[in-house]
């Protein structure tokens, strides 16, 4: 799907309407996970592993079940055997089956009348433990007599003697590392490490799952795909799709912790069990146990540099833990190290790490953040040692159009020199610094995805438009596909309804990730919107008797496309809708696309960072997010992802972490232990946004959503380590942490 | 199990339930009042998602006992609007699109009330702390400022 290549003017795009749901979400009428209720309810609890890893040796929930108002007890046994090792990964972090891998991972689930009853059934049911030997961190996992959590998990294709809690090798450059590090003038190799993080979205998952006695059951869950959940649970229950209804309800944040299942298949069991519906929220403390943190990591990097600052070879050595399942993220991680650098030698390999955590999920440009940081630390330490302007050296070295890629691809138009030349000229970067203060620069680089969309859409008598599409609305989404539907028709936003479907009433969907909805659901709409002008062209056509090609539509109307197609007075929609039933009926267009054109988005951030020497707490002062939207349909909410990943990249590098005891438990499942920036942890966020057409759709949009979180890890540690004058090498930099550098 | 019954008022109305000794506010609100505006984001106090005014104060309402608020004044995110009408707070933050995926919004919106019900003239500063309790995960808290920000000079006739 090519970028039009007819110069527009656009009329809707690049303006800033208000968003169609936004007065359902200022009153408290929008319904989220946790807010729908049906009749004959009962409230599902998960048992959960008190221990970090252990055999399951029996469970007894006879004397749960005999408690009054238990309807049902579900264990692994209540589910069928999932398909292929991705899906019994899944099902087997909902449900524990021989071993418990972790603390907190579901051994058992009651339904009850009550959540009160519920929660007393949970401590009758009788767990007989086995308790193992655990291991939850990387250095641990990998001696040769470590535990091991699935044997039958090592990496397919490893070597003789490879540790078996390795899984998912990675590789990925090109070019001869050896003449590239001889050319340098200065070699620096350092080791870094980062812990792992939660999306730490406000709403934790929620459910409401209801099977009838005929097989046939809906889902009502909080997701960022409903056509995902679907499909698991669909698999983990034995039934066919058309038997699963899922309605994805409004989605109180995800960042993609919400792209896979928890509760939502064990929801369905439970009411399957019962015969009535169950509804099933998770704690704040089970979201932290048993929900997607991201992988920790270590990192090696070597990295060569002439004295005028060019790269000439650079090589990462990345170690990912993704908790008690294999995990691909450290592919994505491994690809985009070097991403943003046109290099002659680079290589990038690394392998995942299982350990007794939960399992891992997206975050938000998955691996990505965690990839980059290492290297952009490490240039900057190049840079303070060559004393050269970490600008100047990026934009030396930065990827271009017809750049081979550090992962494979060569670059289309990209926007990342843009970007860097944008930070250069912006007075954020040419503002005088404090005592004990510090500027950090990092770039950052995400692929953005595409993917399974479909679109229809609906002209109505009235000459407004319904727009059907299947993919949640987790940061006004429905605005600007309802902007890119009016722009397209040619009718007012306001004219406009969009809404998100079930899973019956609209072709697939891939989730709400990889940065793909304003991208292909945007697509799909302007392709559907053309899909439905060309069928009020044909009608329009027959009712002035001439051939459609000679009907254009122009600013919502059909008119004669020029003097030889004749003198007709222009039809509107509005007109073409009212008769439409005299002209062949309904009118209704539709596209379905599997789309693989969204370009790559690349951004720049700068953070200045004050350190107080005494106590080694950090302010950040100032902080300028530069990225590039291809082409920002409404602009606000691009400033707003820009403005959110910002944040949450920051809370990465500042405070938060997952802290696991030597008795392998959690320490810190809450808001007051893992702490999240709060409104006066942060200063004003200035979001600069750039356009650089992306070839791949016809007004030019790349997605904008994950890249943002990708460059605050080194903007804030390089920051904080000139501001006190030494190398920080770990995140995050709480102030203990950066305490101990000071006094080294 | 003994019910405790409790006769109090909910933005204005009158209102009367009968909880466990246990429940929350947030609970009666959202599972027997139908008042599902205010949200459990935590059920510890961390997170302000639930936010409500206890005779006019602000208040976690995952920290107060259902029993607790008998006899009291309590206002919810439903009670903000006056019918059609949105309360100035409410039109600019969708203005400034100052939510993104909106489930702290009702919690923000009542912390936001609460803090120019009672300083008019915040500086942004203080609206920052003022705002600490309400976590939001979506924005990086900027746009909510600005909106809060514009709200109280708007409402000053400034």
């Amino acid at each position: 799907m090519a970028l039009d290549t007819e110069k527009r003017e656009f009329k809707i795009i690049g303006t800033r309407p208000l968003r169609p749901d936004g007065i359902d979400k200022v009153t408290g009428r929008a319904l989220y996970g946790a807010d729908m209720v049906a009749p004959g309810m009962l409230e599902g609890k998960i048992l959960r592993s008190p221990h970090a890893h252990a055999r399951i040796v029996s469970i007894d929930a006879s004397a749960a079940l005999a408690l009054q108002g238990v309807k049902a007890v579900v264990t692994a046994s209540d589910f069928s055997e999932a398909k292929g090792e991705l899906m019994q990964n899944i099902l087997e972090n909902c449900m524990a089956q021989d071993k418990a891998l972790y603390h907190g991972h579901a051994v058992a689930a009651v339904a009850a009348t009550s959540e009160t009853i519920a929660k007393q059934a949970l401590k009758l049911i009788k767990v007989d433990y086995e308790v193992l030997p655990h291991v939850t961190e990387i250095e641990d996992a990998v001696k040769p007599d470590a535990p091991v959590l699935r044997p039958d998990r090592r990496a397919k294709g490893a070597p003789e003697g490879t540790p078996a809690n390795i899984t998912n090798l990675s590789n990925f450059g090109h070019g001869d590392l050896e003449a590239g590090f001889a050319k340098a003038d200065l070699i620096i190799e350092r080791s870094f490490r980062t812990e792992s993080t939660h999306q730490g979205y406000i709403e934790p998952h929620a459910c409401l799952a209801s099977m009838g006695p005929d097989g046939k059951a809906d889902l009502w869950c909080c997701t960022q795909g409903h056509y995902a959940v679907r499909d698991m649970c669909a698999s983990f229950l034995g039934m066919s799709l058309s038997q699963l209804r899922v309605t994805a309800s409004e989605i109180g944040g995800g960042f993609g912790g919400k792209t896979v299942v928890f509760i939502e298949p064990v929801a369905l069991a439970l009411s399957r069990k019962a015969g009535k519906p169950v509804k099933m929220a998770m704690t704040r403390e089970e979201v932290f146990k048993a929900s997607g943190p991201t992988p920790s990591s270590l990192a090696d990097i070597k990295i060569g540099m002439t004295k005028g600052g060019k790269i000439t070879a650079a090589h990462a050595k990345l170690r990912f833990q993704g908790g008690a399942f294999p995990s691909g993220t450290i592919d994505l991680g491994a690809m985009c190290a070097f991403a943003a650098y046109d290099l002659e030698a680079v290589r990038a390999e690394g392998f995942n790490v299982m350990t007794n955590r939960p399992r891992e999920a997206a975050y938000r440009a998955p691996g990505a953040p965690i990839g980059v940081y290492p290297v952009e630390a490490l240039i900057d330490e190049l840079c303070i040692e060559l004393g050269l302007d970490p600008l100047d050296v990026r934009l030396l070295n930065a990827a271009d159009k017809g750049t081979k890629s550090s992962y494979g691809p060569t670059f289309e138009a990209i926007g990342l020199k843009a970007t860097l030349e944008a930070a250069k000229a912006h007075r954020h970067y040419n503002t005088p610094l404090g005592p004990n203060q510090g500027r950090g620069v990092s770039c950052g680089f995400w692929f953005n995805f595409g993917g399974s969309t479909s679109v229809s859409m609906s002209v109505n008598d009235d000459g407004t438009v319904a727009v059907t599409e299947g993919n949640p609305d987790i940061g006004g989404s429905r605005a600007s596909v309802g902007m890119m539907a009016a722009e397209e028709l040619g009718i007012p936003y306001e004219n406009i309804r969009t809404i998100v479907a079930d899973t019956n009433s609209i072709g697939f969907n891939d989730p709400t990730h990889g940065s793909r909805v304003t991208f292909s659901v945007g697509l799909a709409t302007i392709e559907a919107a053309r899909d439905a002008i060309k069928k009020m062209c044909t009608r329009v056509a027959k009712i002035w008797d001439i051939d459609p090609d000679a009907v254009m539509w122009e600013d919502g109307h059909a008119r004669p496309a020029g003097e030889n197609a004749g003198n007709y007075e222009p039809m509107s929609l509005a007109e073409i809708a009212a008769i439409a039933s005299k002209t062949g009926g309904p009118i209704a267009g539709h596209y379905e696309v599997n789309a693989d054109s969204a370009g790559v988005s690349f951004g720049v951030h700068l953070a200045d960072i004050e350190v107080d020497p005494e106590t080694g707490f950090s302010t950040v002062l100032r902080y300028t997010v530069f990225q590039d939207a291809g082409k920002a349909i409404h602009p606000a909410y691009v400033e707003g992802q820009m403005q959110g990943g910002a944040a949450q990249g920051i809370g990465w590098a500042m405070n938060e972490e997952y802290i696991y005891g030597k008795d392998g438990l959690l320490q810190n499942a809450g808001f007051l232990d893992y702490r999240i920036p709060v409104a006066s942890d942060l200063p004003p966020i200035e979001a600069v946004i750039l356009e650089i057409p992306n070839p791949g759709h016809p007004y030019g949009v790349r997605g904008v959503g994950e890249t943002a979180i990708v460059p605050p890890l080194a903007a804030v540690s390089n920051a904080v380590s000139r501001a006190i004058g030494k190398r920080m090498r770990a995140l995050p930099m709480s102030p203990p942490k950066i305490l101990k550098v000071i006094k080294g | 199990m003994n019910k405790i019954h409790v006769t109090t008022t909910v933005n204005g109305d009158p209102v009367e339930y009968l909880c466990e000794p246990q429940e929350t506010l947030l609970d009666v609100l959202r599972n027997q009042l139908r008042l599902t505006g205010a949200k459990e984001g935590c059920g510890t106090g961390d997170c302000g998602a639930c936010s409500v005014t206890l005779n006019g104060r602000l208040v976690c309402s995952c920290l107060v006992l259902a029993a607790e608020a008998g006899g009291q004044e309590v206002a919810t995110v439903e009670g903000i609007a006056d019918g059609d009408n949105l309360h100035i707070l409410q039109k600019k933050i969708l203005e400034h699109a100052a939510l993104q995926c909106g489930v702290c919004t009702p919690g923000i919106l009542v912390a936001a009330k609460a803090l120019l019900e009672k300083h008019p003239d915040p500086t942004e500063v203080e609206a920052r702390y003022w705002l600490a309790g309400n976590l939001c995960r979506c924005t990086g808290y900027d746009k909510i400022i600005t909106a809060v920000m514009d709200a109280a000079a708007e409402m000053r006739g400034a």
